[in-house]
């Protein structure tokens, strides 16, 4: 009954019909638009009209036609791929043929059958009901939707899966219940319900997506729920996003007082008509033309009249152009940041996308930026970095050894070494395990130094391949007191596997240490694929499919006689032993039980591994499932990829592969893993709980193939997971230890988080079987719910996830990306607060903080955390109060880093220098939720508004945007929010700009994005230096029509006073309606598009030209009502020196309006070429452009017609003006008598009063000796220092911490033996190489001169700078001069020393003092420093 | 399944290529203008870099100014006020609207001799030539000689379009307002027998005016009956056939008509009324001495405050004489070479400072 939807795609808006009142329609949406068509209709009123009524309606119409044109352009290409797109084919099953006939797309309904093969696109959403693979499964690709590379899995619908035979449209008999069509691509809900009346709940697995590929699967047949525009592909498809920027509000505003003065120019008109009526009108005056029939008019209809008229006269003031001239203007701004080479991304091969048009002037007004931290001022790309467990710890030395020469081979990238087989090497580097650790860090390095671009493209084509695999994350280097473990456990395991309790026979260390790489290796959702070869299932099949549908059916599986029946695992064992010779495949009958599992074997081949190792075949034949594919010894390996939902899991999975424990194959309902003693172990996937975040963890529950047992393996935040664990009694040493275990375990996480490093805490849970089947049972019925499935789901997963048992933590390294402290300083110093809004943890986001510059060792961090909105209130109060004394007294104290204290700073109190900036604050999620409240959020903003940068942990999506709104609505600042996930999405939205990182998190943030950057550094080119010009060339050319409007209207209105105030004009109407349209606008919008008021060179090296823009120094109301002044002045200028020129001629009308016309055009040109700062040959040739078009539209004009275009009747006017000097002389001294004045205080003001703009200017086209002088000083002024710096040489390096900060992680070599062995000069240039500074900043820090030199081929102005800088260089410079100094230890003791903070300045002078000087010490000693203070620190 | 990766490859791009491979990016062409580093003129406005414009303006202006103004100077021009307004004026008796024909004469002398080409103007003050609804009273078509509209006149004619049902030839408010004093100069010679000064009627107009835009009806010789149907304007005296007596400055081609016509630009104008053309090099067009005017007084003004004047000038290369061009040139030279000054001062003063004093927060 009800219509539904086919599947054809219409985005079209309009039909050939509707085309004209539609599109008119949507065009009357602008006010101005309807305001321009009114005054253009009054014209056709007689009483009123001023013009032709034609020609009245000729501008308006122009602007009309143009958009309408424009429209219909777009929707003819839209109609174009919409027709396309419908005419794709796909097979659809047909009844009256009853076999799949080729289809189009558009044809497709929905109930339909569908079949699609591999790599076909789906036309609909469609319920799978079949697969071609085995298990009923199918994957897709959602690249086309989400961005996400990696294969997601698909299932057909429970029910259908058990089909043997192939699935048969015809007998489809079941009814389908789907909920209504929805955009949420994460959500479906719906049952089937069978002719049997059984129901089977829908979930968004089943579902395929109309726009995703269907990959390596065969066929799929599904039927259509939803078809055409309700698909949640299309339904997602929101169109660009409009917004009005700033600027643009600021203007409107400013129309409305155009308006106001539109109004009363002519009330002041018609009240000077209405006397001028009732003086002349009795007085026979010959010149008073009454009305039609011959009466007079009334004065007061008179006025009324004139006013109207008036208003048709001086609509020139709301001028029609400068909308559709801003549109153009704003149009080619976005042309040219798209354009802009800059900002493109070698590596991604993306450039920067402005995805909303018209919001470019606000990137240059931005004052708060909001960032997320993940994936966005990191890379999202995870390495492992280190690991403890079962308490230990395992520092993973060498692995970060090999990441430093990652980096420092980085550095060397000019000596290219050409090496033909890289490639080759690179592609085995993954297989290549711990065994060659020596091979691989060199092979590593010569492909890094194969052009690391190039390299780094090629790395990022094949990542596209295999989600989150670069090869820095696929390559670990084992520790080795870890890997002797592991293989401890592996031999041993492999030797007890007869017994019944295998894991018994471990310690309970190595039986953790083995669960830890189990958990590591299947607590996940990753898909193995393999590059190399046509991806292949090893198919192991249980006879059941997916995992246990029943209770029964887990009951029957679980029967006690197969776990413990010794002798069936022996007969299966001989069973097994013979098939082995025979090379057949295997049918190995586990059991008396009466459900039998069948092994059936599909790819199975002699194992020459387990026959070479009788160990390991013994074992696999043990086992209930055998492990049918092993490779030939010893290579070559199959290289497998790992394509994982998050690159966290990608990075465990490696990590656990380079301890042998690989991950070999990942099935629906079973994972398998390859262990080099034990081989191939199958692990029954019973279910998976899969990451959300509010339980912040994610589970799997497996059956062990060694013991039976169903284990429960979780992964999660250790703030999570840490409360979940099973309560231990101190009584037994049993529960000691393991608190022992406990505390050390947090102690480590808590170094990690110190350290930077993601944490997640690894657990385990052994449940009974009455547990399991307890827990089965209310988790199937969650399953099966049909309504709030998914809260029950999630309290089936909270019952599910308790009273585990701690295995280990890792520490996951989210590397910063490239030049992210570098922009973040730029950033600040041009004015810009900067929050980060993260959801990690507070002190892996304050390390990263540190690391990013965002926070300052010598800075106050103030830290919020509070328990209640009671504390959090009285922590607030004692913040602010905190920070108003501390701006009352700048004086230094060290008791103000004491009362500081009882919030937790985390910056030591000897640093608290008062002349710095304002403290940062750290405010974590729940405090959030507090401060956030309306009682509080006023205090809350006050304080953060002092900070210098605020930093919000473990806050959730909507607090983030809460946050963005609040300081949006607040503050009245301007908000940029930038992220790169799904989770920022909102931020990105209630932000005034939305910029979304087109990075490795799926697309979302990018499609609610305004402006899509591949990497957080190109933000700073795209604010500083494209916000800056589009922001000062849009105020400037807004400025600029207001003005010229404004003057051309004077013209007419002083006119007034001369003609009665009649509304007559003396510039002819043709002039009049298209001075604007034809003759002025060419040249202000090449201004408009191309000036560059300071060039980028300068703006990147003075970021704090930047403010001008934040400060509305361009367009503010003062310069509004400035220009409108000078407009006043100048059009006074323009109408009364011809007035004066031509009083008492015999002058007619036109013909004096015509010079007057004349000059108010080169007036405006004048005036733009004042205001013009760089003349291309564009300028030159657009403004000649508009004086000749004049000349000759005059000139045509004026000869075509004698008696047209009453009343002005111009016939021969210019001709004859032409001959006449008066005109060239009048033509001359206007405009330069209207223009002198704002020469003059212009250029008075560019010597007296310069702006930083001009002064940056001025300093650019000078020499560039000038230039990098300059900059020194101007470096050295804008950045206060501490003025203590200079006494002592240890605060000297201290408070030049930040240039080292990016790399600290480079620390970990250097503290390492090994590293200190290393020749030195490679590591020096190390961190300096990897961090290019910013001119303006290394000349801050004196002593960067002296290891500068070490670095071949700098910046060209370098040297001077260096030059520059010597002189107060002096001190270090000649230490670091001497031979015997070694740069490696100081490099080293420099970064450790910016770790530490001011702590150690105090507690440890002595050392810190060797350090600087750089004596040879050891750097290790600061560690447990660093630990320290920061322990206590987060205990207390 | 083999099939199925390798498709899978050409999907996405296939394999790495080459590092050599011209693979097609999307990186934005590195061409100047794309760039937006067209090489460009910068200049910067301090009192420096300005200071010269102001010089030379000023230098420039400045003799401009003076040869205009001296120009000017050299133009003689005298004008006659004879509204009749003060009771002492010959023409006061004329502002009665009894007397009709009135015409009254004013003495005048001219203390220097008229060289050259002189040229006669009425002169009106208060007079609303520009007011917009006067403006648009009239109709080119009809005064282009069209037949159609002869008959028919615009619209805009109203409320001079029609009179007692015959439409009125030439229509409208201008045309109905035409200025229709006669004027006649006479130059009192020794023997006090006053001698008639020659007044050339016609070359007043443009030339487009008479020969283009303005046409008589199409018809036979009889101009009175080429305007057949049409009745004269309200306030003339004559119908439009009888403004002259010679055929080609008769009917809309009549000068006086045209001039008329065109409508002046602002409320105190002067027309073109008579040519006095210099008839030898040797004697002055208009010798010093006494001369009256005659005037034939019809055109009231009074009502509203307006003002009559007769004027006689002689016109240099730049036409009439207008002392305030020379003025305005020699004064916005003047003051753009002191504001040069200034800004010397001003950079000599601070060019020092302004160089060393470099951005500072």
């Amino acid at each position: 009954a009800q219509h539904l939807a086919d599947n054809r795609l219409k985005t079209t808006k309009y039909t050939l019909l509707s085309f004209l009142p539609k599109n008119l329609f949507e065009q009357f949406h602008r006010l101005a638009n309807v305001y321009f068509v009114l005054i253009a209709l009054l014209n056709f009123v007689p009483a009123v009209n001023a013009f032709q009524p034609g020609l009245a309606l000729a501008p308006v119409l122009f602007i009309l036609a143009a958009t309408a044109f424009k429209d219909l352009w777009e929707d003819y290409s839209r109609h174009r791929s919409d027709h396309d797109i419908n005419h794709l084919g796909c097979l659809v099953f047909s009844r009256e043929e009853k076999k799949y006939v080729n289809r189009f797309w558009k044809e497709i309904h929905v109930g339909d059958f569908v079949r699609l093969r591999c790599n076909e696109i789906i036309p609909a959403d469609i319920l799978l009901l079949s697969s071609s693979d085995p298990d009923g499964l199918c994957h897709i690709e959602t690249a086309n939707l989400d961005g996400e590379t990696n294969l997601k899995r698909r299932q057909v619908v429970r029910g259908f899966s058990e089909l043997v035979s192939e699935f048969n449209p015809l007998t489809f008999t079941s009814v389908i219940e789907c909920e209504k069509p929805n955009n949420d691509l994460t959500r479906f809900r719906g049952c089937i319900i069978h002719d049997n009346g059984k129901k089977a709940a829908l979930c968004k697995e089943n579902l395929l997506l109309r726009g995703c590929t269907l990959r390596n699967t065969d066929a799929v047949v599904g039927i259509v729920v939803y078809a055409g525009h309700e698909t949640k592909a299309l339904l997602n498809n929101s169109g660009p996003r409009y917004k009005r920027s700033k600027l643009e509000r600021q203007m409107n505003c400013d129309v409305l007082w155009c308006v106001l003065l539109l109004i009363c120019m002519s009330l002041c008109s018609a009240v000077g008509h209405g006397l001028w009526i009732w003086r002349y009108q009795e007085k026979k005056s010959s010149f008073y033309v009454p009305n039609s029939d011959g009466s007079s008019l009334s004065p007061v209809t008179a006025a009324v009249y004139s006013f109207l008229t008036m208003i048709i006269v001086l609509q020139v003031l709301i001028p029609i152009s400068l909308y559709v001239s801003i549109e153009i203007v704003k149009v080619c701004q976005v042309y040219f940041i798209n354009q802009d080479v800059q900002l493109y991304d070698e590596e991604t091969d993306s450039q920067l996308q402005c995805r909303a048009l018209n919001i470019t002037e606000d990137l240059g007004q931005i004052q708060y930026i909001f960032s997320d931290k993940t994936g966005t001022l990191t890379e999202n790309k995870m390495l492992f970095r280190r690991c403890t467990v079962s308490g230990v710890e395992y520092s993973h030395d060498a692995n970060a050894q090999r990441l430093a020469r990652y980096q420092e081979a980085d550095s060397e990238e000019e000596e290219v070494v050409p090496r033909g087989g890289s490639v080759s090497q690179r592609g085995s580097i993954g297989s290549h395990q711990s065994v060659r650790v020596v091979h691989r860090t060199q092979s590593t390095k010569s492909h890094r130094r194969t052009g690391s671009r190039a390299e780094a493209k090629r790395a990022s084509m094949l990542s596209k391949h295999t989600a989150f695999s670069s090869p820095m994350e696929k390559d670990i280097t084992p520790d080795p007191k870890l890997l002797e473990k592991v293989s401890e456990c592996d031999r041993s395991l492999a030797m007890a596997r007869h017994q019944e309790h295998p894991l018994a026979h471990l310690s309970p260390e190595l039986s953790d240490v083995f669960d830890f790489f189990i958990a590591l290796t299947i607590c996940n959702t990753v898909v193995v694929t393999c590059p190399d070869q046509p991806r292949q299932k090893v198919r192991v099949r249980f006879e059941l499919k997916s995992p246990v549908k029943t209770i029964e059916g887990f009951l029957r599986r679980l029967t006690p006689s197969r776990l413990t029946s010794g002798c069936s695992s022996i007969g299966s064992l001989a069973a097994a032993k013979s098939n082995h010779k025979s090379g057949s495949s295997i049918l190995s009958t586990l059991s008396s039980d009466s459900m039998l599992l069948r092994l059936e074997e599909r790819l199975g081949r002699p194992a020459p591994a387990i026959a070479s190792n009788g160990c390991g075949s013994q074992a696999a034949s043990w086992a209930p499932e055998l492990p049918r594919e092993q490779e030939p010894e010893p290579e070559p390996e199959r290289e497998l990829r790992y394509e994982a939902e998050s690159p966290d899991e990608a990075a465990l999975v490696y990590a656990a592969r380079a301890y042998s424990c690989r991950l070999v194959d990942r099935l629906h309902d079973q994972v398998s893993v390859e262990l080099p003693h034990l081989g191939r172990l199958t692990f029954q996937l019973l279910h998976t709980l899969g990451f959300d975040s509010v339980r912040k963890r994610m589970s799997v529950v497996v059956r062990h193939p060694l013991t039976g047992e169903i284990s429960v393996y979780t992964k999660g935040a250790d703030s999570v997971l840490m409360d979940l664990l099973l309560p231990c009694s101190s009584d037994d040493a049993r529960g000691r230890h393991q608190k022992k275990i406990r505390s050390k375990t947090q102690n480590y996480l808590n170094l990690y988080a110190v350290g930077g490093l993601r944490t997640l805490c690894i657990a385990k849970r052994v449940l009974s079987k009455e547990e399991y089947a307890c827990w089965l049972q209310s988790h199937l019925e969650a399953e099966s719910s049909l309504d709030n499935r998914e809260e029950l789901l999630f309290q089936s997963a909270v019952r599910l996830e308790t009273n585990l048992h701690l295995l280990g933590a890792t520490g996951i390294e989210d590397r910063l990306q490239d030049g992210v402290p570098e922009t973040v300083a730029k950033l600040r110093q041009a004015g810009l607060q900067i929050w980060v809004l993260t959801g990690d943890k507070q002190e892996t986001a304050v390390n990263i903080a540190y690391a990013c510059r965002l926070l300052d060792q010598d800075e106050e961090v103030l830290t919020l955390n509070a328990e209640s909105q009671e504390a959090c209130a009285a922590l607030l109060d004692q913040c602010l109060h905190y920070v108003q004394s501390r701006g009352l007294h700048r004086t230094p104290e060290k008791t103000d880093g004491q009362a500081s204290a009882g919030f937790s700073p985390l910056c030591p109190p000897s640093t608290s220098t008062a002349s710095g900036p304002g403290p940062s604050l750290v405010i974590d999620g729940r405090s959030l939720a507090y401060a956030l409240e309306k009682s509080l959020e006023d205090k809350f903003l006050f304080l953060a508004k002092q900070c210098r940068s605020v930093l919000c942990c473990r806050s959730t999506p909507l607090q983030k945007s809460m946050v963005v709104k609040l300081v949006r609505s607040k503050l009245e600042a301007m908000t940029l929010a930038i992220g790169d996930g799904a989770n920022d999405v909102s931020m990105i939205q209630v932000a005034d700009v939305g910029v979304g990182i087109s990075g490795q998190e799926g697309m979302q943030a990018v499609m609610a994005s305004d402006f899509a950057v591949p990497r957080f550094r190109y933000l700073e080119r795209l604010l500083i230096v494209h916000g800056h010009w589009c922001y000062s060339r849009l105020a400037n050319m807004v400025l600029y029509f207001f003005y010229k409007n404004t003057m051309f209207v004077g013209l007419l209105f002083w006119f007034q006073f001369f003609c009665g105030f009649s509304a007559s004009a003396m510039i002819d109407q043709w002039y009049l309606i298209f001075f604007n349209l034809l003759f002025s606008s060419l040249p202000q919008l090449v201004t408009g598009v191309l000036d560059r008021d300071v060039p980028a060179d300068a703006l990147l090296t003075r970021p704090q030209l930047y403010r001008s823009g934040q400060n509305m120094e361009e367009y503010r109301p003062r310069t509004f009502w400035f220009n409108m002044a000078d407009a006043a002045f100048q059009s006074l200028v323009c109408f009364f020196i011809p007035y004066l020129a031509y009083y008492d001629s015999n002058v007619d009308l036109f013909t004096w309006g015509t010079p007057i016309t004349t000059i108010a055009l080169l007036t405006f040109l004048l005036h733009l070429s004042i205001e013009t700062r760089t003349w291309t040959w564009l300028n030159w040739i657009t403004c000649g452009f508009s004086i000749l078009l004049f000349f000759t539209v005059a000139l045509i004009y004026n000869a075509s017609c004698a008696t047209c275009y009453p009343p002005s009747n111009p016939y021969w006017t210019i001709q004859a003006l032409l001959g006449d000097p008066v005109f060239y002389l009048t033509c001359l001294v206007t405009p330069v008598a209207a223009l002198l004045p704002r020469l003059f205080f212009k250029s008075l003001q560019g010597s007296l009063f310069p702006t930083q703009l001009q002064l940056a200017r001025q300093s650019a086209t000078k020499s560039p000796r000038r230039l990098s002088a300059s900059k020194d000083t101007f470096a050295q002024g804008c950045l206060p220092r501490d003025p203590g710096t200079e006494h002592s040489e240890g605060r000297t390096i201290n408070s030049s911490m930040p240039l080292s900060q990016p790399s600290w992680h480079t620390q970990q070599p250097a503290c390492s033996p090994e590293a200190r062995g290393e020749p030195s000069a490679v590591d020096v240039s190390m961190p300096l190489r990897d961090h290019p500074l910013p001119e303006g900043l290394s000349t801050r820090a004196p002593w960067s001169s002296a290891p500068r030199e070490a670095v071949p081929g700098g910046c060209p102005e370098e040297p001077k700078v260096r030059a520059a800088s010597t002189g107060r260089a002096t001190p270090l410079s000649s230490l670091f001069s001497l031979p015997t100094f070694s740069s490696v230890n100081w490099i080293s003791s420099l970064s450790l020393v910016s770790r530490l903070g001011s702590v150690l300045q105090l507690s440890e002078q002595p050392a810190r003092g060797q350090a600087g000087r750089g004596l040879p010490v050891r750097p290790c000693p600061g560690r447990p420093g660093l630990q320290g203070p920061h322990h206590e620190l987060l205990l207390g | 399944m083999a099939m199925n990766y390798n498709a899978k490859d050409e999907v996405d791009g296939g394999p790495p290529c080459a590092p050599g491979g011209t693979a097609k990016t999307r990186r934005p062409d590195n061409t100047a203008f794309k760039q937006q580093r067209l090489p460009a003129w910068q200049p910067i406005l301090t009192a420096g870099t300005v200071l010269p414009i102001f010089f030379i303006i000023g230098l420039i202006f400045i003799p401009i100014g003076i040869g205009i103004f001296v120009t000017s100077n050299n133009i003689r021009e005298i004008e006659i006020d004879y509204t009749g307004t003060e009771p002492s004026s010959p023409c006061n008796k004329c502002l009665s609207p009894d007397v009709t024909p009135c015409i009254c004469t004013i003495n005048f002398t001219l203390e220097k001799s008229f060289e050259g080409n002189v040229f006669m103007y009425y002169g009106l003050s208060n007079f609303y030539q520009n007011h917009r609804r006067y403006v648009k009273s009239r109709d080119d078509s009809q005064l282009n000689g069209d037949a159609s509209a002869l008959l028919n006149p615009s619209k805009e004619c109203e409320p001079y379009r029609r009179n007692e049902d015959k439409p009125i030839a030439p229509c409208g408010a201008i045309a109905n307002s035409m200025f229709n004093d006669t004027l006649e100069l006479f130059l009192i010679g020794n023997d006090s027998y006053p001698m008639p000064i020659a007044l050339k009627k016609k070359g007043i107009a443009w030339w487009t005016d008479k020969n283009v835009k303005f046409r008589n009806p199409p018809g036979g010789d009889n101009l009175e009956e080429r305007f057949k149907g049409t009745t004269k304007p309200v306030n003339w005296l004559k119908p439009v056939y009888m403004l002259d007596s010679e055929a080609d400055n008769n009917g809309f081609i009549n000068e006086d008509f045209i001039v008329w016509m065109r409508t002046a630009a602002l409320p105190t104008f002067r027309k073109l009324y008579r040519l006095i053309e210099r008839k030898s090099d040797l004697h002055p067009t208009l010798p010093a001495g006494r001369y009256y005017l005659n005037i034939t007084y019809n055109y009231p003004v009074h009502y509203f405050d307006g003002r009559k004047r007769m004027i006689l000038s002689t016109i240099s290369w730049m036409g009439g004489k207008n002392p305030f061009l020379g003025i305005a040139y020699i004064a916005v030279g003047s003051i753009s070479f002191l504001l040069g000054i200034v800004l010397l001062v001003i950079n000599h003063k601070y060019r020092n400072s302004s160089n060393t004093a470099d951005i500072t927060i």
